[in-house]
């Protein structure tokens, strides 16, 4: 067992044995990503995945077509509604003499519908934002950690035992308190929590390629170590950081919505679904339209993007390559 | 074995130091100075210099941070800035109902992640297997506060007036004022002392003092106002909990020795229960204390959504109003509780399975 101090995710620990092995490495590598894709598309929570991160992914790009009205439009005055008014569905027997708003009015009669269509802008931005930067840092270190070794791998390693040693979401919260509310904080402190995670895989999947015949014939022909680094070990560590990534966006999406309702994370009026959902909650009794609908956009991006990780992790997981 | 647990340990107190440090000075990076915070209008220049004379943070720094430890290692975590009253005290008060919450989370989770793991394992592929996981892609994907507010909607609005109703926020009904069993029971206690404290802690948790009170009536009442936060928080741990004993059942269940069991004639039942369980159960141990630190978060947004005064909601107070005393003092706690937890797990792992070596 290695000397860490946290206990080791299973998750993360079989990400880690995902580093490939000496013998095995990239002899064709199209072949092995086309069987990956043949399997990741053979199975059923794949699809489902990818045709429920697809629908957002729609709303987000193509919301000023989707969305009958603006995200901060406000109706009143423009038409003959009221604050919280219930969903309106003409399809559905509503009076064709009233305007259709299929999700109902908020609290500043605005058409929920639209801002929920906008606030996928937010949440899918947000979510790929973070993952990106906590990739190249969280790699960048790990990298730098298994390939030199000795004390500054050790300096790096404990750092991030620290960070790992905080309950993940309270120490977003703590930093988003230092640097103040708002969605480019929230991208911080969600990137710096989950630093740690890429840090620990790349630097295993490093470990355990760093001493092979192909990567000492570099180094011997005067290779420079970021060259040997990022032209020989990152492309075999890429496959567990894309699986972590994937299943790190959702809950990078589900943090953010956590954050904004506490009114730590995106501010009003902002169509963001957790901040939409903190200002509606006190109606959840009277017009519990303005507290599901958000929350139920929320959870299809999430459940998406768990769905597609999960997918690829089977399809590229080594071990059940039989 | 011996030797492993005091490495362990050992190399445990640096991760704590290093926990204290960084929040000491994440703490003190918060912008907007306590004073202005805590005193509004009243912060005159002479007024803040007299405030930050009393709480010492006109030292330097590195002062500071040696004054704080040192008195930690006197069982003092300092003064709330906010209401002057000692930390430990508003621990006292606020740390048993998020232990309450997040143990019966953590039991909800367990009890019932565990058997549904091992009910999809067995039948592999079924409709109940496939129920089951669906169910937990879904629980894992829920935001907890979502989830927290249309149970509330759910048994507090839709099931009112029917035996399901339950009770939509708060830890006691109005008006249930709970005795702490020292009370009940005529013990005099002084409150100021380390033993005192030690016992209004205890009596702070109010449905283990309502149990050996006797008093059925508060137990029950305090025992429906923790039912839903309870399942709102353990949602996520329970799918998460759920899968990991279905794929790691499922794994042990492939291996030679359980092919020689079956060989060898044992009924399925014998299999998995006497040779296949044990062994699969190690993931999930390491996996339950991981939850630890989402309970912790998510206890914060579960506090929030059913108003319950605990340690999340404190803390998530006290950082809006840059009370350094209370967020160090919690955090600090709640840090070493989730390393120490951490620690328990990866010692279990030795009485769990003998054949790991510790080197």
């Amino acid at each position: 067992m290695s000397d860490r101090i946290s206990a080791s995710d299973p998750e993360i620990e079989r990400l880690e044995g995902m580093a490939p092995e000496p013998g095995q490495l990239l002899d064709q590598p199209t072949s092995v990503w086309r069987t990956a894709l043949r399997r990741f598309l053979h199975r059923k929570i794949s699809i489902a995945g990818m045709v429920l991160v697809g629908l957002m992914a729609v709303m987000a790009i193509f919301a000023p077509l989707i969305a009958p009205y603006g995200p901060n439009e406000v109706l009143i005055g423009k038409q003959d509604v009221r604050r919280f008014e219930d969903p309106c569905i003409h399809l559905l027997g509503c009076p064709e003499s009233q305007p259709q708003h299929i999700l109902g009015l908020d609290e500043n009669v605005r058409d929920l519908f639209s801002r929920i269509v906008y606030g996928s802008r937010v949440s899918l931005t947000l979510g790929l934002s973070t993952v990106t930067v906590a990739i190249v840092i969280g790699a960048a270190l790990g990298a730098i950690a298994g390939y030199r070794g000795g004390w500054v791998d050790n300096i790096l390693m404990r750092l991030m035992d620290v960070v790992l040693g905080f309950p993940g979401f309270l120490l977003a919260i703590a930093i988003v308190a230092v640097l103040g509310p708002g969605l480019r904080n929230t991208l911080i402190a969600l990137a710096v929590v989950t630093i740690p995670q890429y840090a620990r895989v790349m630097r295993a999947s490093v470990l355990s390629i760093k001493e092979v015949d192909y990567v000492a014939a570099s180094r011997a022909l005067g290779a420079s170590s970021s060259r040997i680094l990022l032209t020989r070990i990152a492309p075999n560590a890429i496959t567990p950081l894309i699986v972590l990534g994937t299943l790190g966006i959702a809950s990078a999406i589900l943090e953010a919505a956590g954050l904004g309702f506490l009114g730590l994370g995106a501010q009003p009026p902002l169509a963001e679904w957790g901040t939409m959902l903190a200002e509606n909650r006190n109606r959840v009794f009277s017009d519990p339209h303005l507290v599901f609908f958000p929350g139920l956009a929320i959870m299809i991006t999430v459940l998406g993007f768990n769905l597609i990780g999960d997918g690829l992790r089977d399809a590229l997981d080594p071990a059940l390559n039989e | 074995m011996t030797s492993y647990i005091t490495r362990r340990i050992l190399l445990a107190i640096p991760v704590l130091i290093g926990l204290l440090v960084v929040t000491f000075f994440l703490v003190r990076l918060i912008p907007g100075d306590p004073c202005t915070a805590i005193l509004g209008e009243k912060a005159t220049p002479a007024a803040c210099r007299s405030f930050d004379q009393r709480y010492g943070l006109d030292d330097p720094i590195p002062v500071q941070l040696v004054i704080y430890v040192k008195q930690i290692f006197q069982g003092n975590l300092g003064d709330s800035l906010q209401s002057s009253r000692p930390v430990t005290q508003i621990m006292v008060e606020r740390l048993p109902l998020t232990i309450e919450l997040t143990v019966t989370a953590l039991f909800l989770a367990v009890l019932i992640g565990i058997p549904l793991g091992l009910l999809s394992a067995r039948r592999h592929n079924s409709a109940a297997d496939v129920a089951t996981m669906t169910f937990a892609n879904i629980g894992v994907s829920m935001p907890v506060f979502w989830l927290g507010l249309l149970l509330q909607y759910l048994f507090a609005l839709i099931l009112k007036d029917t035996f399901f109703a339950l009770p939509p926020s708060g830890r006691l009904s109005a008006g249930v004022l709970p005795v702490p069993f020292y009370e009940v029971w005529g013990w005099a206690v002084n409150t100021h002392t380390m033993w005192g404290g030690f016992l209004e802690f205890i009596g702070e948790f109010a449905i283990f003092n309502a149990f050996i009170t006797g008093d059925w009536h508060l137990l029950w009442d305090a025992v429906t106002h923790l039912i839903l936060p309870g399942i709102a928080l353990a949602t996520i741990p329970l799918a998460i909990i759920a899968r990991i004993t279905r794929s790691s059942l499922l794994e042990v269940l492939g291996k030679d020795y359980i092919r020689t069991a079956r060989a060898k004639g044992a009924l399925e039942r014998r299999v998995v229960a006497k040779h296949a369980f044990r062994n699969a159960m190690l993931p999930v141990v390491t996996i339950v204390g991981l939850q630890l630190g989402l309970l912790l978060g998510g206890a914060v947004l579960t506090e929030t959504v059913f108003n319950l005064s605990g340690v999340g909601k404190s803390l998530y107070e006290a950082i809006t109003a840059r009370d350094y005393a209370v967020i160090q003092g919690f955090v600090v706690v709640i840090a070493s509780g989730y390393v120490i937890v951490n620690l328990l797990v990866d010692i279990s792992y030795g009485f769990l399975d003998p054949r790991i070596r510790y080197e």
